[in-house]
């Protein structure tokens, strides 16, 4: 809840070191978690068992009568609207007569001590009349049994160009399968609610978009805006899991309803349970291709599980279906993309955003048709691969660099990884001892993948900054607060140096990101340096005219506090310039319009730019067991302008181990709509153990269209590790693997 | 919750017969994850950590006597070469975090069928000593445990050490997980060679309610070519089937129990011909 303060010395293009850096590697950086105040409550949430029921009545006489509890809430006490949503407001803030997922919020109980409140919830009887779950996305799209009175379809996305009869002489079909992957972020919600003397609250909270959040809270609560002021507190990871709300409209009902602070901190199982996952997927393609490998069709049906409620189903499934044919150039294309309503957990925004879904289809596809047409599989993507000014299925036209060929060339030209040693810790299974050689067969890989940065299909997606110079002890210094999430992406360090850059200025301090100032937009799509880079390069902008106004010179740059002409020679100080009189600008930027997609065609230029990454994967599977070590990554991704290089380098290591994850161990179990492996014991993600060494190639060729050319970096890495990763496990195994993750039973036939 | 702070032997013992629901910690690294997830509300807490007994561990005839407080990454440090079996097993817990708290005597008072230093404790016929205010038994190792997470262990009993043979030849262990550390087994084998006795151990993890046996794995011994011929392909491929047809597994979330069968039968297959050819070698 403090100011922050970066590193001196440091513009665009360098790699100071992040604020937050050495207090998380020290354990001292204050998460949401830790947040505290005088008098304080704390938060519990009753949730239901069941994945589909009526809810027949609600006896809250036990919990009202543990001593210690303050408040015992049920959805008769929302006082604003009863129903929340990112796009469409469908999810109760407490259930109303009937629960749709597992782990759907009934009750909400503060008490003075955590346990006391969760042993109040516990108290709270529910008897609920169950219903049979409906668990399966395909068969729901036409079930007579619906989740919703709307039905079960919450989109369908068509996209057609070209022929729609198209035939090929090399027809490669296939049907593949995602699991259900987790964010897995290390902080599990939680905040602060404290009620405020004006009637409204005040709410420091771990989240992607606190004006997204903004919107939604003060609807619930029956709050005009202004009195719901939303702070962010330290965010311990994301990658969509916090695009949702979760307990912000509980904590803040809990907190009016007592008049005193309440804290919700939930525990991984609940955390588990309390956020959207990435959408399982099933997924059907055709690609059709002439005797020398190039495309002449792709035809594909892609059908998500949204789960319970929409969240942001809709964009996904738009994502998955857009880019459902990769980046390739593809003359006929017939696509379906569906988001569907089951009683399985929410599905929602992860680093990927139904990219990452069809990248594994796509991918897959590719191989096969390498395989059909005896040719190598990065030949096959090469000689397909996008170029700049070719169009997508959409009919938008790519513009600005689309290096796909070229990282292709890229990451198959990279050294191999050298042949493996005896040390077990180089073999699958490790210091498990599984393995002593036997079995073990090396495979190489390959994948490349496509995603839209920022938010598409006509969203007004901006961001605000405001930016105030002023002098400080004699020094010219500068403030920039937008409210922008800093969720560990490292864009606190990123607006400081672009501030250093624009304005000449050493000292520069970033503002806790807070409602005050105008909305940023979310924390996700690959979008904040983009956008709220680009906003804060534009009011850093406007307080340079405005000083060059106060100068009386328009010849002039601002550089090491002084105003200087372009041969040199320092026209004035900066300090003599601002006096006494701080200059402050505030500015919405907006990146270049979007426009929805037709209905019926799916043509439209729907997205603002396009990011590309590569992967080539070297892999060690035992063959007898069934244990997979990836032994080494070659990625090769285009950022445009890398602004903070070593955080760039980060976010691919980041995105690509992300992937790995979902190739090979994360996903969450759900069987008749219950999740049977809510915990870190049992969803694993990748150790330090299991992930490879990397070798990372950055490109910047500089969009021209965007700040400083640069292109979104977070999730493309994300997207094309996988199928590379399950490539270089069916060359070393022969097996067909249309299912990620793969599993020691699925290479062993168990 | 109580939580009693014994910083004898004796006191710890007496302190278990005053409470015989309070729940013994040492390292705490199952226990306190029971407790922070509400799985469990003990009424009190018995802390063995001020016990320095049971930290010890010395010789005691041609075995070793280990107290229960000895922790992995001791056991990896001072009794790798004596104990090599459960070394390996040992450098298979947890992190290097958990490994620096966590002890054998935890592991046998869990009673998880998933327990790694349960395999190679079976496979050497190791002993457990319980001590109460009655008295003091021991109990094999092949005994101690009843079902899951259930041992003989009376609600007056503490572990007071385990007694296990110094390796008389050859030792393996072996775990199975669906990442590269860090992870629960979805089944593991351990294997001792007793080239004096010609008998070969072995303890199969997680593929049963308790740890258990493979005791017609164990009777080929009687076939093998003990002085110091090559194993033959049929013998390997024999000893693992018999492993693999030894447990008891069922489908859970970390596994199927087809693959737990088929997992443990190449293990069996592996370990025997990896501690075949140390011995041969030796």
């Amino acid at each position: 809840m403090s100011t922050t303060t970066v590193g001196a010395g440091a513009g665009i293009g360098t790699s100071p070191l992040r604020p937050d850096g050495t207090l998380k590697v020290t354990g001292e950086f204050a998460f949401s978690s830790d947040l505290w105040a005088d008098r304080m409550l704390w938060g519990a949430t009753l949730r239901s068992p069941h994945p589909r029921a009526r809810i027949v009545g609600i006896d809250l006489t036990g919990a009202v009568a543990t001593t210690g509890v303050h408040a015992v809430l049920t959805a008769e006490d929302v006082p604003g609207k009863k129903l929340y949503g990112l796009e469409h407001a469908d999810q109760p803030v407490l259930a109303m007569g009937q629960v749709r997922y597992a782990g759907e919020p009934v009750a909400i109980v503060a008490a003075d001590h955590p346990e006391t409140a969760r042993r109040a919830a516990a108290a709270i009887v529910v008897e609920y009349e169950v219903l049979p779950p409906i668990t399966d996305p395909v068969a729901a799209i036409d079930a007579e049994e619906t989740v919703h009175d709307r039905g079960n379809l919450l989109r369908h996305v068509p996209i057609r160009k070209g022929s729609l009869e198209a035939t090929a002489p090399v027809v490669v079909t296939g049907e593949y399968e995602v699991g259900m992957q987790d964010q897995a972020f290390l902080g599990p919600e939680s905040g602060l609610a404290i009620p405020a003397e004006d009637g409204g609250v005040d709410l420091f909270i771990a989240t992607q978009w606190l004006h997204g959040d903004l919107g939604q809270v003060a609807d619930c609560l029956g709050l005009p805006p202004s009195k719901v002021r939303l702070s962010l507190a330290g965010v311990g990871g994301a990658f969509g899991g916090r695009e949702d709300v979760s307990m912000q409209v509980h904590a803040c009902m809990l907190a009016l309803h007592t008049g005193r602070p309440v804290k919700m901190v939930y525990s991984r199982e609940e955390s588990f349970h309390g956020h959207v996952h990435r959408h399982p997927a099933r997924m059907w393609y055709e690609h059709g291709a002439d005797l020398d490998g190039r495309l002449v069709y792709v035809k594909a049906r892609i059908v998500l599980d949204g789960g319970a409620y929409a969240s942001t189903s809709m964009a996904v499934v738009a994502n998955a279906t857009t880019l459902g044919v990769g980046p390739y150039k593809v003359p006929n294309v017939v696509v379906d993309g569906y988001a569907v309503y089951t009683n399985n957990p929410p599905c929602g925004a992860m680093r990927g955003f139904g990219a990452v879904q069809a990248c594994f289809a796509y991918e897959s596809q590719m191989d096969k048709l390498a395989a059909a047409l005896g040719l190598d599989p990065v030949d096959v993507r090469v000689r397909n691969a996008l170029e700049p000014g070719d169009t997508m299925p959409t009919g938008q036209v790519v513009h600005g660099p689309a290096p796909v060929a070229d990282l292709l060339d890229r990451v198959r030209a990279a050294a191999p990884p050298a042949q493996r040693g005896d040390d077990l810790r180089e073999l699958p299974g490790g210091v498990a001892n599984t393995t002593h050689g036997e079995g073990v067969r090396r495979g190489v890989g390959y994948g490349i993948g496509i995603k839209n940065v920022g938010f598409s299909e006509g969203f007004d997606d901006y961001s605000t900054a405001r930016v105030r110079l002023e002098v400080v002890g004699g020094e010219p210094a500068a403030v920039v607060h937008t409210a922008a999430a800093e969720v560990g992406q490292g864009l606190v360090t990123i607006q400081a140096q672009i501030v250093r850059t624009e304005l000449g200025v050493e000292q520069v301090t970033v503002a806790t990101a807070d409602t005050t100032v105008g909305s940023a937009g979310s924390s996700s799509a690959s979008r904040q340096t983009y956008v709220t880079g680009g906003a804060v390069k534009a009011a850093c902008e406007a307080v340079r005219a405005a000083v060059l106004r106060r100068a009386g010179r328009d010849d002039v740059t601002l550089r090491g506090g002084r105003l200087v002409t372009e041969g040199g020679e320092v026209v004035a100080d900066l300090v003599d310039v601002l006096g006494d009189r701080p200059i402050e600008e505030t500015v919405e930027w907006r990146h270049k319009p979007t426009h929805p997609l037709d209905p019926r065609t799916g043509q439209g230029d729907a997205h603002v730019q396009y990011a590309f990454a590569a992967h080539r994967a070297t892999v060690d599977v035992d063959v007898e067991l069934g244990l997979v070590r990836v032994v080494e990554i070659a990625t090769a991704q285009d950022v445009g302008r890398a602004l903070h290089p070593q955080s760039v380098r980060g976010q691919i290591a980041g995105g690509t181990a992300q992937g790995l994850g979902l190739a090979v161990m994360e996903e969450i179990q759900v069987v008749d709509g219950l999740i049977r492996n809510p915990s870190f014991t049992d969803y694993l993600i990748p150790t330090i153990l299991d992930v490879p060494p990397m070798r990372i190639d950055v490109l910047e060729l500089g969009d021209p269209s965007a700040p400083y050319g640069l292109r979104g970096v977070g999730e493309p890495p994300t997207i094309s590790s996988t199928p590379a990763i399950v490539a270089a496990i069916r060359a070393a195994t022969g097996l067909a693997l249309n299912r990620v993750p793969v599993r020691p039973e699925h290479l062993t036939g168990t | 919750m109580e939580f009693l702070r014994p910083s004898t032997w004796d006191e710890a013992l007496a302190a278990k017969a005053e409470h015989p629901d309070a729940v013994p910690i040492a390292g705490g690294t199952d226990v306190m994850v029971e407790l922070n997830f509400d799985r469990r509300r003990p009424p009190a807490l018995l802390d063995l950590t001020r016990v320095a007994s049971l930290a010890d561990w010395a010789a005691d005839g041609d075995r070793l006597r280990i107290g229960a407080g000895v922790t992995y990454r001791r056991i990896i440090d001072e009794l790798g070469g004596r104990l090599p079996g459960l070394a390996m097993a040992a450098r298979t817990v947890g992190s290097p975090q958990i490994r620096n708290r966590g002890t054998v005597g935890g592991n046998l008072g869990s009673a998880s069928p998933a327990g790694d230093a349960h395999p190679p404790l079976l496979a050497t016929g190791a002993e457990v000593e319980i001590g109460s205010v009655r008295g003091v038994r021991t109990v094999a190792v092949a005994d101690f445990f009843q079902g899951p997470k259930r041992s003989v262990l009376a609600p007056d009993e503490l572990i007071a050490a385990f007694l296990v043979p110094a390796a008389t030849g050859p030792q393996q262990f072996a775990k199975v997980g669906t990442r590269n550390a860090m992870v629960i087994a979805v089944c593991s084998f351990a294997l001792a060679l007793d080239p004096q006795r010609r008998t070969i151990g072995t303890g199969i993890g997680s593929a049963g309610p308790t740890p258990l046996r493979a005791t017609e794995a164990e009777a080929l011994a009687a076939e093998l070519p003990w002085e110091g011929k090559t194993l033959p392909d049929t013998i390997v491929q024999r000893f693992g089937e018999l492993v693999g047809a030894a447990a008891r597994p069922i489908d859970d979330v970390r596994g199927s129990a087809a693959y737990r069968r088929h997992a443990l039968a190449v293990l069996g297959g592996r370990t025997l011909r990896w501690a075949w050819e140390e011995h041969r070698c030796a």
